[in-house]
């Protein structure tokens, strides 16, 4: 049992959060990326404007997501101490940025529909 | 698609903390075992860690087995966490849940101690006077806290009122000891820290207590008024001497002194003194503040069997494994998990982590039949935490060799955030996965 495996994985994380917690959000990234494909599909194209505002809120979703980390942890910017901790503070950045850029198109895509941007 | 056959040879339990879904492409590895069909009596002393991850283990690897668990306590403390409440980032029920929850279905388990063990006879009398026969025996007991072994001292002087903490008690004590330590840091003085002359259960809890009071005293901005001082049992501050070099680098830095070779005796709380037995005498010192961890044993029924070393730790009294297999060196129907083994080192959650796969390999093989090939090399670890937000993730083996999980990515000496993230976020998660038996 010293190894890795996805089902240890998946225990460790569903102890972090609780189980329905760690599934509630699964289901709701998945749902996301798949709406994401839904509207790309529907739409046939990337839609340049939407893609614009999605990329604008990056920041925004990047930021928030360290925020988050900082706030739950006990920790601060001042406890970067070395190449790793900025590896890992601008992959939390990253994974926020994308994650909410993603939102952000899909929220615009089923909003305002497909006829917003023509 | 099986999932358990995504494996990768990667250390399990820190590693696992870190590793999230990074780990996840590694490649294909060895399954899982099949269930062994037996009719084996295995009795579990202990409901600890190590009781309760080899009981889900066991229950999952053996199909009619007869699995007991004795154990009187019926709540489970989450003892890593301690330090963290001691240091006032957790409350005490962050460590506390209750044991019974940790156990598989369809086993025996008995809220009750060992009384006696006679491992001649395979049988333990519970403290209820109930006789469990075995044919196999695990021993998880963990150990006992000699506080009786501090002359002067009681658990209940602990708190600010006296200026004493003594966090490895329980998790209310570790609160208490909080509130001592908040106070001192406020305040101001001489804080005594300091570790015992037995083996003890992480050998980095002192370090990391001491280390957090004087984070905590600098955040305060009241560092000038407090003085630091760590007595060390022994010619060092950590036994594996890499780290000892890191750890007397960081003390230096950060001006706590350091005194070698001086094992807390006594204390006078009327005159506030600590008695310290050292190689020329014995010197007493003035305290403002104390954290007292006691000499640490094996509880006296294990003692009392025959089951200990008879020429090694004779005052503590461990039990005589082979440091590889963890199989009793003569009684081979008895093997051992955790805190209570006689091995040089590792009484950590970490160790039990890596002792569970080697116990269930070894009994398991038995019962088919064949021959155990697990072996354990005293693998331990310990997020040395040096303040809050930063820990140095040093992971060791019998051997004294740094064995980092993440070579090259997570430096052992270093002090990093991510080696924190794992202490106060992901240790917790992974220590439930393990005691479920699936980590």
């Amino acid at each position: 049992m010293e190894e890795f495996s996805l089902m240890t994985i998946l225990a460790v994380f569903e102890e972090m959060f609780g189980r329905g917690l760690f599934w509630t959000m699964v289901v709701v990234a998945l749902a996301i990326t798949a709406a994401w494909v839904y509207v790309l599909v529907r739409d046939r194209s990337l839609s340049m404007r939407k893609f614009l505002l999605a990329q604008l809120s990056m920041p925004l979703g990047g930021i928030a997501a360290v925020w988050f980390v900082l706030l739950i942890t006990n920790s601060g910017l001042r406890d970067i101490g070395g190449p790793i901790d900025v590896i890992v503070l601008l992959g939390v950045f990253a994974a926020g940025a994308v994650g909410f850029a993603i939102l952000v198109y899909v929220v615009q895509s089923l909003v305002r529909g497909r006829a917003a941007d023509s | 698609m099986d999932l358990n056959n995504i494996t990768a040879s990667r250390r399990g339990f820190l590693g696992l903390a870190g590793a999230g879904g990074a780990a996840l492409a590694f490649g294909a590895g060895q399954g899982q075992a099949s269930s062994v069909r037996t009719n084996a009596r295995i009795l579990i002393l202990g409901a600890g860690a190590g009781g309760a991850a080899i009981a889900n283990r066991l229950s999952e690897r053996l199909d009619g087995a007869e699995i007991t668990v004795l154990d009187g306590r019926s709540e489970h403390w989450y003892q890593p966490g301690f330090t963290l409440i001691a240091a006032g980032l957790r409350g005490a029920d962050y460590a506390v849940s209750s044991t019974e929850r940790w156990l598989p279905r369809g086993i025996n388990f008995i809220d009750e101690y060992a009384a006696e063990l006679d491992p001649e006879a395979n049988r333990v009398t519970t403290t209820g006077g109930q006789r469990i026969e075995y044919d196999y025996l695990i021993v998880s007991t963990g150990m006992v806290l000699d506080w009786d072994g501090i002359e002067g001292f009681d658990l209940s002087m602990v708190g600010p009122e006296n200026g004493i903490s003594a966090h490895y008690a329980s998790p209310e004590m570790a609160e208490l000891s909080w509130r001592a330590l908040d106070k001192f840091t406020d305040e101001g003085g001489v804080g005594m820290f300091g570790r015992p002359a037995t083996e003890k259960k992480c050998a980095g809890a002192p370090v990391k207590i001491c280390f957090l009071g004087e984070d905590i005293a600098t955040t305060k901005g009241n560092r000038e008024k407090c003085e630091f001082v760590y007595n060390a049992q022994s010619q060092n501050l950590f036994g594996v001497p890499v780290i000892h070099h890191r750890v007397r680098q960081i003390m230096d830095e950060r001006n706590i002194n350091y005194r070698y070779e001086h094992v807390l005796k006594g204390i006078d709380l009327g005159a506030k003194t600590a008695t310290y037995a050292t190689p020329s005498g014995d010197v007493t010192d003035n305290w403002d503040f104390i954290n007292v961890i006691p000499p640490m044993r094996a509880p006296q029924v294990i003692r009392d069997s025959g089951l200990a070393w008879a020429d090694r730790w004779t005052d503590q009294g461990w039990i005589e494994v082979d440091t590889q297999t963890l199989r009793h060196a003569r009684y081979p129907n008895v093997f051992g998990i955790g805190d209570i083994n006689g091995v040089p080192k590792g009484k950590t959650a970490a160790s039990v982590k890596f002792h569970i796969p080697v116990v269930e390999d070894h009994l398991v093989s038995e019962i088919a039949g064949r021959e155990g090939t697990q072996l354990y090399d005293g693998y331990t670890s310990c997020p040395l935490i040096t303040r809050v937000g930063r820990a140095m993730l040093v992971e060791f083996d019998y051997q004294d060799n740094l064995t980092p999980s993440f070579p090259g990515l997570i430096a052992p000496l270093e002090e990093l955030w991510i080696s924190w993230l794992m202490k106060e976020v992901a240790l917790k998660a992974t220590y439930n996965a393990m005691l479920r038996g699936r980590a």
